[in-house]
């Protein structure tokens, strides 16, 4: 009879006979996509709060993008319970000396702000098109459930006058103030699950919250700008297929390349700050541990210089980390060049999550043995489908068309801002 | 239209009002009552004598029969590990299957079906530790629960709820001993509950039934005549992993450095 982590582990040398890796890909992908979702957010609260200018463009498209990962965050973590139906318990008997059982006030927290910050950045929007549809006599079908939705959305608000708008305006900058602790937390708190296991000697550090910020802005910004140049070359290709002087593609594909271009010389430098932030904090971790080599070092030095060297200092560090930090730096910075580095970077962020997770699991906890993670790739039953590589993937790409769904609600591109 | 010191009488009133209900509902502290009943003259502790112990597994097979813990999977709730010192200072151990069929080789496994023959000449000193939940007074795994599936009891048991746990795994992530496991069939957090079910009406655990050599036993500190509070109180007697700040409530007697 198999038991729950037996058919991706492999033991070696002493493993207490009840140790297997629990926590498997899964749980890399749920710090993955919350850091997502809170550095995409933070992105987006430069410019709302910190009034960068030039990254106007991106700000909106990136919080609707937060909004959108938002969904998705939770995913991994239902996928990987053993009992998924309860995870509802952690809602009605929260147990406050676990730090899961905020993750429920937390999020409800999080997705409140987002959700009502988009509501006062779209909220024109929402009236401009639910006025002419609620005045048109005779509405088909597609026009009433446009208009339905629309006149939902608006929540009874449709004063645009100028006077609305600057309130709007202000309610955004609070909102927004107040998101990015928020979002920090969101994700600083994710981390704090794995730094508060005192059992596990890779994990427990006070340095792992804020490692975990900072590598989810990295994340969030290197995804919204990899998105930002994909749907731009999209629509440079709808432009160009269409009449350049159509009225859905209002610019010229030279107009939108160079506005495209600013923005993301701009975003760049700020994933440059976050990525060096972020290196530093974990050289820093990994220099103290060798430095004060307490009892689990021994262990702990194999498998970061050993067993774990390729993933962790080739492809996290060389390809994740160094690579693009080498790619952005190099000058005229060219769109191609860009998609390259946020990928890497996205990599990079996904095999710190996974050395963190499946490494703090690398090794016993009786420091004298090993466990090997072999991810699952072709499923044969339900836990080697939702746990291994069809799961991930799910996971992973399911925040696209949910993105594409919301901009169908809160359009990312060609459309006035309120203010 | 109120006036200010109305509003500020009022105000104060209403906070008087509202904290006297709260201060009654403190009163009713479930643990105080508990504290209170002569049930928490118990504090069940148990002691492992590793000199006793010859690795039969015995205790292992009674445990996971009378538990109900599926006799092939290669989980258990307790377990007995073997350690081999060599004159080199090398240091071997295993607990192939957690012993249940006790070790009939010499031969020490070292995962992977491979295993490490050991040539007697070598040996510097070898013996069994036994390995259980340690009901830790200060349990980590009861602290990380998100939803209080996983509670203490007063009198020390750390029992889980097979009805309520999620099935997180921040439990077996949390237990410095490893004695956690997802139970393969119920798909919750399962460990060794020092027989609940047999303690409180009087018996021995299963473990301490089944061992022919009484390497194990188990006892209330909080009675004074109990020889295993004796034996706390008045031999030399180690906990695992001190450094964990988990506060261990399984004793050993001739507890070896090399014991992980």
């Amino acid at each position: 009879m198999l038991v729950h982590g037996q058919i991706w582990t492999i033991k070696q040398l002493f493993v207490y006979p009840n140790e297997y890796i629990y926590w498997g890909i899964q749980i890399v992908m749920y710090p993955l996509m919350t850091g997502l979702v809170a550095g995409a957010f933070v992105l987006s609260s430069l410019y709302h709060v910190f009034g960068v200018k030039k990254l106007k463009d991106i700000a909106r498209f990136s919080l609707v993008f937060s909004f959108a990962l938002l969904f998705i965050a939770p995913v991994p973590l239902l996928l990987h319970l053993q009992h998924p139906w309860r995870g509802i318990n952690v809602f009605m008997t929260p147990h406050f000396t676990s730090a899961i059982a905020a993750f429920g006030i937390v999020f409800s927290a999080y997705g409140a702000i987002v959700a009502s910050e988009l509501w006062f950045i779209y909220r024109k929007f929402f009236a401009d098109t639910a006025l002419p549809l609620k005045e048109k006599a005779d509405k088909s079908l597609g026009e009433w459930i446009k208009f339905l939705i629309f006149c939902t959305l608006t929540l009874g608000a449709y004063d645009v006058s100028e006077e609305a708008l600057k309130k709007d305006e202000k309610a955004i900058k609070i909102l927004s103030g107040i998101g990015i602790p928020v979002a920090c937390f969101l994700h600083g708190y994710a981390g704090f699950i794995f730094g508060s296991v005192k059992a596990n000697a890779l994990w427990m550090t006070p340095l792992m919250p804020v490692i975990f910020i900072m590598s989810a802005i990295v994340s969030g910004i290197a995804l919204c700008i990899f998105t930002y140049i994909i749907a731009m070359e999209l629509r440079k290709w709808a432009a160009a297929r269409k009449k350049p002087a159509s009225r859905a593609y209002p610019q010229s594909q030279e107009e939108m390349k160079s506005a495209e271009m600013s923005v993301i010389k701009m975003t760049t430098k700020y994933l440059l700050y976050f990525l060096l932030f972020a290196i530093s904090l974990e050289f820093l971790d990994m220099v103290f541990r060798g430095y004060t080599a307490v009892k689990s070092w021994d262990v702990i030095r194999s498998v970061i210089y050993g067993r774990d060297f390729t993933n962790i200092f080739i492809l996290q560090y060389g390809l994740g980390n160094f690579l693009p930090l080498v790619l952005l730096l190099m000058p005229r910075l060219s769109l191609k060049r860009t998609v390259v580095a946020t990928v890497l970077v996205l990599f990079g962020v996904f095999m710190m999550r996974y050395n963190v997770v499946i490494g703090g699991q690398a090794f016993s906890l009786s420091f004298a043995g090993y466990m090997e993670y072999h991810i699952p790739v072709i499923p044969h039953n339900w836990d080697t489908f939702k746990e291994g590589v069809f799961g991930a993937v799910a996971v992973g790409i399911a925040p696209f068309p949910l993105f594409w769904l919301f901009n169908k609600i809160f359009p990312v591109f060609d459309f006035e801002e309120s203010h | 239209m109120i006036s200010r010191r109305k509003f500020l009488k009022n105000t104060v009133k209403g906070i008087a009002g509202a904290a006297l209900p709260i201060a009654a509902i403190e009163f009713i502290d479930p643990k105080k009552i508990f504290a209170e009943k002569p049930d928490a003259k118990t504090r069940w502790v148990f002691v492992v004598n590793t000199y006793k112990c010859v690795g039969c597994g015995f205790c292992v097979k009674a445990c996971k029969t009378e538990n109900q813990v599926p006799y092939d999977a290669k989980v258990t709730r307790t377990w007995v590990e073997r350690y081999v010192v060599l004159k080199n200072g090398q240091v071997f151990a295993d607990s192939p299957m957690g012993a249940r069929d006790g070790f009939t080789t010499s031969k020490i496994a070292l995962g992977e079906n491979k295993f490490k023959d050991i040539n007697p000449k070598d040996i510097d000193k070898a013996f069994f530790v036994p390995k259980l939940c340690n009901q830790c007074a200060n349990p980590p795994c009861v602290q990380v629960c998100p939803v209080g599936a996983t509670f203490q009891l007063p009198d020390g048991v750390v029992l889980v709820d097979r009805t309520w746990c999620i099935g997180c795994g921040y439990c077996i992530m949390a237990c410095p001993y490893g004695v956690r496991f997802f139970h393969p069939v119920y798909h919750t957090a399962e460990k060794c509950t020092f027989c609940y079910h047999r303690i409180t009406k009087g018996m021995k655990t299963a473990c301490v039934g089944a061992c022919p050599f009484g390497a194990r036993m188990i006892g209330n500190i909080k009675d004074p005549n109990d020889p295993v509070t004796k034996i706390i109180m008045t031999e030399r007697v180690a906990i695992l992993k001190e450094e964990y700040g988990t506060k261990p409530q399984v004793y050993y007697i001739g507890l070896d450095r090399e014991v992980k």
